[in-house]
């Protein structure tokens, strides 16, 4: 469902204060157009990460605007299914004929406009996207993403398991443009790394029953099982770990499972996730400048949307997706691709989630991946996640909160 | 891909599990389409539809399986409803409807797969129930219970339907008026109030298959296009209108779908079901066990 | 002759669209109302003329689309080149289907259809270099001249689609051919009896029919610069090349046009407004009321109130 123009005006009029309106320049809003998903398996993420957006536009009007402009945001559902961005994105671009894009939450939805954004020439800001970039090769994609290409993703998921002495190692990966990204680059590194792949299987995005794949897995008996999925999946792989199970061999499971960082799902979860080595963009424990206050502010707004009240993965990246082209329009006082790309590229920017700056394909110059094991977990308890020691952060060592408990049955039940 | 006995003994046993699943949620069909001759494109959506009402009913507390009891009258009455109104518009006047009555069947699938989205949005829906999540252990193997209590009820659902058609009266005139519809009037029946009980009837047993689909795994609106397939090769397979045969189409499909799935992959698994229905309408039309 | 002088004025009312309308929707919203066009009056052959329900437009329309990926990144040869390839393609899957179900009445022959659309749908999943369940993203090459935007040259495209379709449709319709369709769809078996070819005819119509489903999908990876299988091969397509026709009429050649262009722009027109499922469920709310209510469909009306008023 699309969310009308107006009563996003609406809502921020109101949140704003009207008395607080400070006087905006005549010549019109600034309008920033994106396609993101709030329904669909990807919509848990999507809808937290809009409101981390939708923070940062109340946050500049309140200080004036841009360029001594009213920011206007428009958002539209993709229903986390790729063959509507194009329309939504042309459409943007030519009916609601906005100034600046951001990119759909995802590598899947993104995927379709990249060949448009490149032929039309225009400025995309990624959002969470993984190698989307690497075919097309945009000179104008900025990707707000910790990671960077599939080595630095998967290293710390490699090091700790081969540090506990793991051999082998077994994929799973969807057939959609993320997991095949992240599962090729990954097999790359383990071949270079000595591992040796006794399975691997990709599936088509709509399957829903896991239980042969276990059951095979099991079978194979692996070291290690890198997982690449999408939330709905990740869902029901984790089910069917818990309910066929992967043998006594699997020290270290998970790696690429999208969906587990969203509150709702490790809520539903509960204890099935304990002993999972999965990525994360943040967990408690790890200090940027402001990411404290932020999520204090989240949380509020959050429960009143009735959205993943945690918001720990996508909404303070979302928020620096706009600190950073407050900063650029800011110095720049342009709102020309050509110009922002530019600025973008030579720069640093500070942000809620640390200092960002990307290479020349457009991702992070400094990647690091934090993996988290889960321990600990009960059941329908939300809470919880706030304690540390429940997403223990296993690497990298700025970050580190512990060592990984391995093999997989035995961090299941550790305390 | 590894091959071993285990991983294959695991692979037919599920497949036979999951195989009594097809064949209830294809029992319906059976009738309807099988018995009835009536073109039920949208019998896999009503089947979505009684799964969307066991969640919504097990939002309220219900266990799926009691949920789909519970809706089994409610939908028996829109069965009825709804071959009374394709009867008085299509059936009644004459072949000139085969088009028309396929493209009435097609056009409420949608209607009710495009309701759903709109009524709960896209998003998969799931129960919780005991005995989802857990698996018996036997050995080496371990079978999910959700497999075993949709298997069983698979079992009791399609057994009274086959005792009912072949042992009560109205069950016999069902069975009769897809043969000799005049000699079925000559003893006094209506054979339209007949084919309209049928029809809800088969559609109180799809919803209650439905409430089993949302045991087996989640549901999302546009689960029917799949089933699509299921529902049609198992019916075609076991020869239109035999219970039996409805069964044992039903074990081929699950067990082929399993081993598919186990030994070449879960990107082949979408073609196995329709795969067998053109190679049963090219090979063998009247299926297994059909006239 | 009336045809073809209306055809042409179509062709330069388009080409003078394009050279000077601005705004780039207008082309990306009409574009596809053309390909509903195609498809309706590539679906009435079968369907309307002869009978037979295609369910299965959609692996047409998709295996169109996937020849055209597979010329593009192998050999990278030009769009008309793809369209007559896919054309191709589209015509010797309509020669198997109709070989191997043209035998079995109504709703089988139905079902078959969409077997065959979901299987081709799987075989494109494995199969790498189109991009598996993944999808692929395809870079539009340079514009040809006097066209300044890939788009609009796509819409005039687009319109000479269309005018080859009901062209074709048109002499189908009005030569022996379609007299002998005709006399299957009122009975098959009468047919038979009074010496029509009726398995020959069948598949001509399978042939032609599914020649132009895949000539119109052929154009779209370069209209939405992504091709994946599920939105490819999607039943959508298939209810609207069915729903079109019916709405519209399926006893005459006009009535696919007249159902595409009045669907074809609600749909767009919802989609920009509302959402994208809602203009699922005007299809399907459509079809249904005019299956029960008006089977001749609005050309039909039409011509009955016509008829009654002005006789």
């Amino acid at each position: 469902m699309t969310i009308s123009r107006r009563s996003w005006i609406g809502a921020a009029l109101a949140a704003l204060g009207i008395a607080a309106v400070p006087a905006f320049a005549q010549q019109g809003p600034i309008k920033i157009g994106i396609g993101i998903s709030q329904t669909g398996t990807l919509g848990g993420g999507g809808k937290a990460a809009l409101l981390g957006l939708r923070m940062w536009v109340e946050d500049v009007n309140q200080k004036g605007g841009l360029l001594g402009r009213k920011v206007e945001l428009i958002a539209y559902d993709d229903q986390s299914n790729p063959a509507t961005t194009p329309g939504i994105y042309t459409k943007l671009l030519d009916v609601d004929k906005v100034d600046l894009l951001i990119a759909p939450y995802g590598t899947v939805p993104t995927a379709p406009i990249m060949p448009l954004v490149k032929q039309r020439d225009l400025l995309l800001m990624g959002n969470f996207s993984f190698q989307v970039n690497h075919t097309v090769k945009h000179d104008k994609w900025f990707n707000n993403a910790p990671w960077g290409d599939a080595s630095s993703w998967t290293k710390g998921f490699l090091e700790v398991g081969q540090k506990a002495g793991a051999k082998s190692i077994a994929f799973i990966a969807a057939d959609q443009e993320f997991a095949q990204n992240l599962a090729n680059g990954a097999k790359a590194v383990a071949k270079q790394t000595g591992l040796k792949t006794v399975y691997e299987q990709n599936y088509p995005p709509s399957t829903v029953d896991f239980s042969s794949m276990i059951r095979a897995i099991r079978n194979a008996k692996p070291d290690m099982v890198f997982i690449c999925s999408y939330p709905n999946d990740s869902v029901a792989i984790v089910r069917a770990i818990n309910e066929i199970g992967v043998g006594p061999t699997v020290k270290l499971i998970g790696g690429g499972m999208v969906g587990l960082q969203f509150t709702p799902i490790m809520e539903s979860l509960g204890s099935s996730l304990n002993g999972i080595v999965n990525y994360t963009s943040y967990a408690p424990g790890m200090k940027y400048p402001g990411i404290d206050e932020f999520l204090k502010r989240y949380h509020a707004k959050a429960v009143e949307a009735k959205v993943d009240p945690l918001g720990f993965y996508l909404p303070p990246f979302n928020y620096a997706i706009g600190q950073i082209l407050e900063q650029a329009v800011t110095a720049t006082k342009s709102l020309d691709s050509k110009t922002l790309a530019a600025y973008l590229h030579s720069h640093e920017f500070k942000t809620i989630v640390g200092p960002i700056s990307w290479g020349p394909d457009g991702e992070r110059a400094k990647p690091t991946v934090p993996m988290i094991q889960f321990r600990n977990l009960k059941d329908k308890d939300v809470a919880q996640f706030l304690q540390t020691g429940k997403q223990v952060i296993v690497y990298p060592p700025q970050f580190k909160q512990g060592s990984a408990i391995v093999p997989y049955d035995k961090a299941r039940k550790a305390k | 891909m590894e091959f071993s006995f285990d991983l294959l003994k695991e692979a037919l046993i599920f497949g036979a599990l999951l195989g009594c699943f097809y064949a209830a949620v294809s029992v319906g069909l059976s009738v309807s389409f099988g018995l009835l001759d009536v073109p039920h494109i949208a019998h896999p959506a009503f089947m979505v539809l009684g799964a969307y009402g066991a969640w919504l009913l097990g939002t309220h507390g219900f266990d799926p399986i009691v949920a789909g009891v519970v809706l089994m009258p409610l939908f028996f009455a829109f069965g009825v409803a709804m071959y009374r109104f394709y009867y008085e518009t299509f059936e009644k006047r004459g072949a000139e409807v085969g088009v028309r009555g396929l493209a009435f069947f097609f056009g409420i699938a949608f209607i009710v797969e495009v309701g759903l989205i709109l009524a709960f949005g896209v998003d998969q829906r799931m129960v919780e129930a005991p005995y989802i999540g857990r698996s018996w252990e036997i050995g080496d193997m371990r079978i999910p219970m959700r497999m075993l209590v949709a298997f069983a009820t698979a079992l009791v659902l399609t057994g009274l339907l086959a005792a009912y058609l072949s042992r009560t009266f109205t069950g016999r005139a069902i069975k009769a008026v897809a043969q000799d519809e005049a000699a079925l009037r000559l003893m006094g029946v209506n054979p339209v109030r007949i084919k309209q009980w049928a029809f809800g009837i088969a559609t109180a047993v799809t919803t209650a298959a439905g409430a089993m689909l949302i045991v087996v795994g989640p549901v999302d609106p546009s689960m029917d296009r799949i089933y699509i397939g299921r529902t049609f090769c198992v019916v075609v397979l076991g020869g239109l209108g035999s219970m039996s045969g409805t069964l044992i189409a039903g074990l081929i499909l699950g067990i082929s779908e399993s081993l598919v799935l186990t030994f070449f992959g879960a990107s082949w698994a979408p073609a196995v079901a329709f795969g067998l229905l053109l190679l049963v309408l090219g090979v063998r039309p009247q299926g297994l066990f059909g006239k | 002759m009336k045809f073809w002088i209306s055809a042409a004025v179509a062709l330069i009312l388009a080409v003078a669209a394009a050279l000077t309308v601005k705004n780039e929707y207008f082309f990306f919203a009409g574009y596809v109302v053309l390909q509903f066009v195609v498809l309706a009056t590539a679906w009435n052959i079968l369907g309307g003329y002869a009978g037979y329900v295609n369910f299965g437009t959609g692996a047409f329309f998709g295996i169109g689309a996937y020849t055209a990926v597979l010329l593009v990144k192998s050999l990278g040869l030009p769009l008309g080149v793809q369209i007559a390839a896919a054309a191709l393609v589209g015509a010797a899957l309509g020669l198997g289907v109709g070989l191997l179900t043209l035998r079995l009445r109504g709703i089988f022959f139905s079902i078959a259809t969409v077997a065959v659309a979901i299987i081709l749908q799987t075989a494109i999943f494995n199969w790498r270099y189109l991009g598996g369940a993944t999808g692929v993203q395809i870079l539009r090459p340079e514009v040809t001249p006097p066209f300044d935007n890939y788009i609009k040259m796509l819409f005039v495209v687009g319109t000479l689609l269309a005018i080859v379709a009901v062209a074709v449709a048109r002499y189908v319709e009005t030569s022996w051919v379609g007299r002998g369709l005709r006399a299957i769809r009122d009975s098959e078996e009468a047919a038979e009896c009074t010496g029509v070819p009726t398995l020959r005819l069948k598949l001509l119509a399978c042939v032609v029919s599914g020649a132009l489903m895949s000539a119109a999908g052929a154009p779209l990876p370069m209209y939405q610069s992504f091709v994946e299988p599920d939105s490819a091969f999607s039943l959508n397509y298939s209810v609207s090349a069915l729903a079109m026709p019916i709405i519209g009429g399926t006893a005459h050649w006009l009535g696919p046009v007249v159902g595409a262009v009045l669907l074809g722009t609600i749909q767009q027109l919802v989609t920009v407004t509302i959402s994208s499922e809602l203009n699922v469920l005007v299809v399907g709310v459509l079809l249904v009321l005019f299956v029960v209510a008006a089977p001749e469909g609005i050309v039909g009306l039409t011509s009955r109130l016509w008829a009654r008023f002005f006789k």
